[in-house]
């Protein structure tokens, strides 16, 4: 069994903050991390290593510097890693940076696609499906559980709904999302550390993609950012303590007031 | 020369400050409330490798140097002081003696269950009257044809009750003073074993320290760590070590103690502003960070000089620790101390975690040698033989 695992490095903070001018996120000063998510999903891969013996590559886009989550994933017992980094795929919208990974993809042999449901400083949620729409196989999408049955070579997929969960099963090749929520990623072992930068991060340029410059970067992304803003604080409610008569009176009055009956 | 740590051991320093935040902080009140041994951290441990830090792949370790394992010590120790000595005791005390002057038939026998957590290990020297003055072992092991009968008493033993090996330090020959001492190592199985009263501390509360009993305790002729009448300089060149864990241990302290009160001036008002903005804050606030800075490149010099002497035998460390205990043990205590003053009532209180790092902090003045012998051990390497 053969596991791609795509993982993203973002900015380790849930207060975000735009540059004004650029409208683009602020890196600088806030430490990066692998995406919780992807985390998740490089755990379900690994637990199908311990379990199976399957060989995991994890892949990431981006600049030079996120080198350092495939040395994280080789340290939690990943076996491969691919960085695909390169001034022409600067300024990717989801839609060029899912035709750049899946042009790698195609390149490599796997049974089993895992990427991560979205990451935190996107929080688009696109990438991942469209590699799939891309290679043309299957998807699922907010994981919670992944079992595999290698009589059979079925997997069975627990997949994450707003009011339960649906079970899934299949055979052959697909694409799934995880959540971070759904498993507890696994820290990283000293020996995997000490061990970790001695493996080799293959790096791959645009040049390997087989891709045309305007299907690349900024020129193959029909996404434009208009603005951005951090959302400013509402005023805080009014809370009125009456009974439930009042309450009526009170509601049925205010939303006259505003027109809205 | 490059005081940063390399990109492997920042790794490391990440994933033992996640682990020790996520898995270690959460209990250490808990532990301390009820002088509970952390069987759980330890089992959580184990199988990350945090046990074997610095020993070769070749005998199950991780493959990591003592400056990782010293930045494992205090990253621990920064949100339980416990933890941190469980570990101390068991990689600088027992597992670091066997893999410097065992044979190896012993190293393989023993270091990758110790390595892989799988074996707990301890050490003892100290004795009711034989503490600073380690030389007066009572403690005694005779041969019996092919095995050693050892019979005493040790005392304030780390992991004492928990640990499945031991390290122990006996009289083999009292007419040679500290050349009649000898060094050997003991199964926890052993029959004529046992472990006696278990201390009731200050602090460090989930560390067990307890008595070691020796009635008869046959072991075979082969369990004795390095040749006959080696023991004193064994325990010694032992200790160097575990004072860079015991340093590394004080350093965690002061850092978390720190950090804690960072957080709590930050937020803590009177006189309608926080009180991190009165210059009182402020500059005490600063004059302990830039000691446990300075403390911090003293244990990792000592850290990097333990490396030096791994590679190279001739390469001597002793004052480099003792300089690194002395130094963070005091910086510990005086930090912690005044921590708890930057949090007044609170701080006196045990829902701030500030009184038990003070009362934590204060065994580091004391074990492994008190700042006294640290002292002594500087002295004379600074004086040499005095006319």
């Amino acid at each position: 069994m053969k596991i791609l695992v795509c993982i993203k490095q973002v900015p380790d903070t849930t207060e975000i903050k735009i540059d004004p001018v650029t409208k683009t996120l602020v890196r600088e000063g806030v430490p990066a991390i692998m995406n919780p998510d992807d985390k998740g999903g490089l755990e379900f891969a690994l637990q199908l290593k311990d379990k199976f013996g399957a060989e995991v590559t994890v892949i990431t886009m981006g600049i030079p510097a996120a080198e350092v989550i495939l040395r994280e994933a080789f340290a939690m017992g990943a076996d491969r890693a691919i960085l695909l980094t390169d001034r022409k795929l600067g300024g990717a919208d989801t839609l060029a940076t899912s035709k750049q990974i899946a042009a790698v993809a195609r390149q490599l042999e796997w049974d089993l696609i895992i990427a991560g449901r979205q990451a935190i400083d996107g929080d688009t949620a696109q990438v991942g499906p469209e590699i799939s729409e891309h290679l043309g196989i299957p998807q699922i999408t907010y994981v919670a559980g992944l079992e595999f049955d290698p009589d059979t070579q079925t997997y069975t997929v627990t997949k994450e709904n707003e009011d339960g969960y649906q079970v899934l099963q299949f055979q052959g090749k697909a694409l799934l999302t995880c959540l971070a929520s759904a498993v507890k990623p696994r820290y990283m072992s000293v020996g995997g550390i000490v061990d970790a930068y001695g493996k080799e991060v293959e790096v791959w340029g645009a040049d390997r993609l087989g891709l045309a410059d305007e299907e690349m970067g900024l020129k193959g992304s029909p996404t434009k950012v208009v603005r951005s803003f951090t959302k400013e604080l509402k005023a805080p409610g009014v809370i009125h303590e009456v009974d439930p008569e009042a309450a009526v009176e009170l509601i049925v009055a205010k939303l006259k007031e505003k027109h809205i009956i | 020369m490059d005081f940063n740590l390399n990109k492997t051991q920042e790794l490391f320093r990440q994933m033992i400050r996640e682990f020790a935040e996520k898995e270690v902080k959460p209990l250490a009140a808990e532990i301390d409330e009820q002088e509970r041994f952390p069987q759980e951290t330890v089992d959580k441990m184990a199988p990350l490798g945090i046990f074997g830090i610095p020993v070769p792949k070749k005998y199950g370790g991780a493959g990591g140097d003592n400056l990782m394992y010293s930045i494992a010590v205090e990253e621990l120790s920064r949100c339980c002081a416990t933890t941190g000595v469980v570990v101390s005791a068991h990689t600088s005390l027992c597992m670091s003696p066997i893999l410097q002057f065992g044979t190896e038939e012993q190293k393989m026998k023993y270091v990758p269950k110790l390595a892989s957590g799988q074996w707990i290990g301890a050490f003892g020297l100290t004795e009711p009257n034989a503490g600073t003055d380690a030389a007066g072992q009572q403690t005694t092991a005779v041969l019996d044809g092919d095995e050693w009968v050892i019979n005493g008493n040790k005392i304030f033993i780390t992991n004492a009750g928990h640990a499945d090996v031991y390290i122990v330090i006996a009289m083999t020959d009292k007419s040679l003073g500290t050349k009649g001492i000898s060094a050997f190592i003991v199964e926890a199985t052993t029959p004529g074993f046992s472990v006696g009263k278990k201390e009731l501390k200050m602090g460090i509360r989930g560390s067990a320290t307890a008595e070691l009993i020796f009635t008869n305790v046959r072991i075979p002729k082969e369990n004795l760590l390095g040749k006959v009448g080696e023991g004193f300089k064994i325990a010694m060149m032992t200790l160097d070590g575990g004072r860079i864990g015991i340093a590394s241990q004080a350093l965690g302290i002061a850092q978390g103690a720190l950090d804690e009160t960072v957080k709590y001036t930050k937020e803590r008002k009177q006189f309608g502003k926080a009180i991190a903005k009165f210059q009182n804050t402020q500059f005490q606030m600063a004059d302990l960070k830039t000691k446990i800075e300075a403390a911090r490149l003293l244990v990792r010099s000592a850290a990097c000089k333990e490396d030096e002497h791994v590679a190279n035998p001739k390469v001597n460390f002793s004052a480099d620790a003792a300089m690194a205990k002395l130094y963070a043990a005091e910086v510990a205590m005086e930090v912690t101390t005044k921590c708890v003053q930057f949090h007044g009532g609170y701080g006196y209180t045990r829902e701030y975690p500030v009184e038990r790092m003070m009362r934590d902090a204060k065994i580091t003045e004391i074990y492994e040698g008190t700042s006294e012998v640290q002292r002594m051990v500087i002295a004379g390497k600074l004086f040499g033989k005095i006319k």
